[in-house]
């Protein structure tokens, strides 16, 4: 017996001092290259959106309520949608698809949040359209041949002429739309334009300056539409090849000759965000289905990091009150609990660093509070122990007896807070609410924890002390509390 | 012995004392908000904005600025000092976050943008939905649990019941206090305040199982002694543990709540009140409970409540 404990203390010894190296800020991570063996790992804290500052996006197909989906088509705006966030240089994003319409997407540290849900966000749908001798001014919104959904939709600021104004009513000259929408010039006759061909045939498409310093989309084609381009562009001199953007004109120029290398430019009125953000756009595709932005979530950097100051102080101050306590109110008992405390709380948070768990500050919060529950297996413990040395047993018959009584307590009581984490984290997962879900799990983690080491850390501490000093101890029963 | 089931008529008044005025708010918060609790906009749909400049704002301005726009249900207040601005209005599309935000850099100078969180209403009435059905299969989950973990006990379903009982008056207390502080202070539930009040019941339930759990060890072991005997000594025995256990807990969250950061502060505080009501009603509450049961005493209550109208 007496061996038996003392290799489980020694266990426990080697665990504590590994969770200590885990913890430690600046760990240098896990590089094992023995032979075959090639494991790489880094040990870090993840810190979730709401700590290092960061967006999130939940994005929805834009269709109308009963319209189907085509099979295939959310996966491949997911793909497109993870292709454009890689691009926009975030590091460690998130793209996941939630149930059958919607996307969730994480941009931790990302420093221009609305560039980036305009790249993600817009179809990004490019055509070339013959506009023969009609030069149309960039934001122009046209009709095309090329089949597709439903893109920007505007309200007209001229009331077209040909409609008369009801009876009793002044004609107005203009209706002036709501200042969220972006004016624009309706065509006169409702013209539908022939798309020479899509952005798909593009093979690459970066930004550059010109001459003048101002942004400029240079692309090339691939061999295809390079045969399309150069057939059209020599057979139209001197029309206008307009380029559109989601159904409205970026720039039209005139064809002067024919393009024949399968390179050009795109010059507009760009800033150098948006010439970035469209070319991102064009590289990897038009999306699909339209998606529109449901919710959003972003938190400035230094808001995050504030809280976790904060929290981890407020945390620090709690856990000595209870340490403190459990030392007065239970004495030497007492004094080991809190040494399994400190050990529960550095396996925790090298658990967390090695699952690893992102860490919000909700979660911090659940942490913090199974730290303050973690006791509660212990005291369930030492009360039992006491009541069972108040009914005469002896020191050796009332430990065990304290923690085999005390052990279905404990399981039953945490298995509610197990139960109630599970729930949790369902409903958390369904709706991209990280926050719920973090708190979610460390909990669970902790509840869970605090049950290991109640029953063989503390165990094994008591066993060891009371081996090594128990007939001292018999004379002192007020150093255990009783 | 001291005798705690003996005062129990005391119990059920204290109780009835703290729910009421709850129940009074959420009555008046459903009257006037249609809610019993205020909602944020994780429920409701909407835009929250938080922005810091670097001079002192007025709010009204500021609230301009989003009306000129078509945004009426705006609005505005200043939360840490007068340079940082919270704006709650209807939900704000990407577009018109920025120019919104350009339109007050004209007028304020620099800003910078805290935090920003939109919803769209479809999400909202969803996530609503979804937050009613995790709280009624907590408590359903954890009603079968009960009852199965005490099946072999005379009565089982009593246990289950009067465990049920608690949680609900912990539920009232805590929904019942933010009520309040959402007609006084414009608190609103979140996301959060559901994980807060799930965490409740989640420890409302612990907390009685351990009464519970010790009545079941006793009941074999004195078998001689009336119920209310037995119940009696079951809660001395283990409310040493409740109340130190609890005590932990409220050194954390106190601790929290006084130092950590401001967004956690509504729902450290619904915790601290829910795991307040919850040791309270696990052995006020539950336990009297189950000896009023056993001694038929509702059956008894109302028959004398007649006999005096009869009288009278």
């Amino acid at each position: 017996m007496r061996e038996r404990n003392v290799s489980l203390l020694v266990g426990v010894i080697i665990l504590a001092l590994a969770a200590i190296w885990v913890d430690l800020p600046n760990n240098p991570g896990l590089h094992i290259h023995l032979g075959p063996i090639n494991y790489d790992r880094d040990i870090r804290v993840h810190q979730g959106l709401d700590l290092q500052g960061g967006m999130q996006v939940l994005l929805e197909a834009d269709l109308p309520e009963g319209e189907a989906i085509e099979p295939g088509a959310m996966e491949a705006a997911k793909v497109i949608v993870k292709n454009r966030v890689d691009a926009l240089g975030v590091m460690e994003p998130l793209v996941q698809s939630q149930g059958e319409r919607r996307i969730i997407v994480e941009l931790p540290g990302v420093k221009d949040p609305e560039l980036a849900i305009a790249t993600i966000r817009e179809t990004g749908l490019l055509e070339f359209i013959d506009a023969g001798y009609t030069f149309l001014p960039p934001d122009t919104v046209v009709e095309t041949t090329f089949g597709g959904q439903e893109v920007a939709v505007t309200v007209p600021t001229t009331l077209p002429s040909t409609v008369a104004p009801a009876e009793g009513m002044t004609p107005t000259g203009a209706i002036t739309g709501t200042s969220t929408v972006t004016p624009t010039v309706p065509l006169p006759t409702g013209e539908v334009f022939t798309t020479v061909m899509t952005g798909k045939e593009l093979e690459t498409a970066n930004v550059a300056l010109d001459q003048y310093g101002k942004p400029e989309i240079q692309f090339t084609l691939k061999p295809d539409g390079a045969r399309v381009f150069a057939d059209f562009t020599s057979r139209n001199v001197g029309r206008f090849l307009a380029i559109v953007l989601d159904k409205r004109i970026i720039s039209c120029p005139r064809i002067e000759t024919a393009i024949t290398e399968g390179q050009a430019r795109i010059t507009g009125d760009f800033t150098l965000e948006a010439a970035r953000s469209l070319a991102i756009q064009l590289r990897y595709g038009a999306l699909p289905i339209p998606l529109r932005v449901e919710t959003t979530r972003s938190v400035g950097p230094t808001l995050g990091q504030d809280s976790v100051r904060r929290s981890v102080r407020a945390g620090a101050i709690g856990l000595v009150i209870v340490l403190l306590f459990m030392l007065i109110y239970y004495r030497l008992p007492g004094f080991l609990a809190a040494l399994a405390l400190i050990i529960y709380a550095l396996l925790n948070f090298a658990l967390f660093k090695l699952i690893p768990v992102t860490l919000t500050l909700p979660g911090i919060t659940g942490f913090l509070l199974s730290t303050g529950m973690a006791v509660d297996a212990n005291i369930l413990i030492f009360e039992r122990t006491k009541e069972e040395l108040r009914w005469g047993r002896s020191l050796a018959a009332a430990i065990n007896a304290g923690f085999d009584r005390a052990w279905t307590s404990i399981r039953d009581s945490n298995l509610s807070t197990i139960i109630t984490c599970a729930i949790l984290y369902w409903f958390g997962s369904n709706f991209g609410a990280s926050v719920v879900k973090g708190f979610a799990v460390t909990l669970f983690i902790g509840v869970v924890i605090s049950m290991f080491t109640a029953i063989t850390v503390t165990r094994t501490f008591i066993r060891f002390v009371f081996d090594v000093a128990g007939e001292w101890l018999q004379d002192r029963r007020w150093l255990l509390g009783v | 012995m001291f005798n705690i089931i003996e005062k129990r008529r005391w119990y059920f008044i204290i109780s009835a004392l703290v729910i009421v005025p709850g129940l009074i708010a959420m009555i008046y918060s459903t009257v006037r908000f249609g809610t019993p609790v205020r909602l944020s906009i994780d429920f409701t749909g909407g835009a929250l904005l938080e922005l810091e400049f670097e001079q002192p704002v007025q709010p009204g301005e500021v609230r301009q600025v989003f009306v000129d726009r078509g945004y009426t249900d705006t609005m505005v207040q200043t939360t840490a000092d007068e340079r940082t601005v919270l704006v709650r209005s209807d939900f704000l599309e990407s577009e018109v976050k920025m120019e919104v935000k350009s339109a007050l850099e004209d007028r304020y100078g620099p800003l910078e943008e805290l935090r920003f969180e939109s919803v769209g209403p479809t999400i909202g009435g969803e996530v609503t939905k979804a937050a009613s059905m995790a709280v009624v299969t907590a408590a359903i989950v954890i009603l079968g649990f009960i009852v199965v973990a005490f099946r072999r006990v005379p009565h089982a379903f009593r246990y289950g019941a009067c465990a049920t009982a608690s949680l609900v008056h912990d539920l009232l207390v805590a929904m019942g206090f933010f009520s309040i502080l959402g007609l006084f202070r414009g608190w609103q539930v979140d996301a959060l305040f559901l994980t807060a009040i799930l965490t409740v019941i989640g420890f409302s339930v612990q907390d009685t199982i351990v009464v519970f759990d010790r009545i079941r060890e006793n009941i074999p072991k004195r078998r001689g002694e009336p119920f209310e005997l037995i119940v009696n000594r079951s809660i001395l025995e283990t409310i040493h543990r409740s109340l130190a256990t609890q005590l932990n807990a409220i050194f954390v969250m106190i601790a929290i709540l006084l130092f950590g950061g401001a967004t956690m502060k509504q729902f450290i505080a619904t915790l601290l009140v829910g795991m307040l009501s919850g040791t309270y009603s696990s052995i006020f509450t539950a336990v009297p409970l189950l000896v009023v049961w056993e001694k038929g005493e509702v059956g008894q209550f109302l028959r004398r409540l007649r006999r005096r109208e009869a009288q009278a």
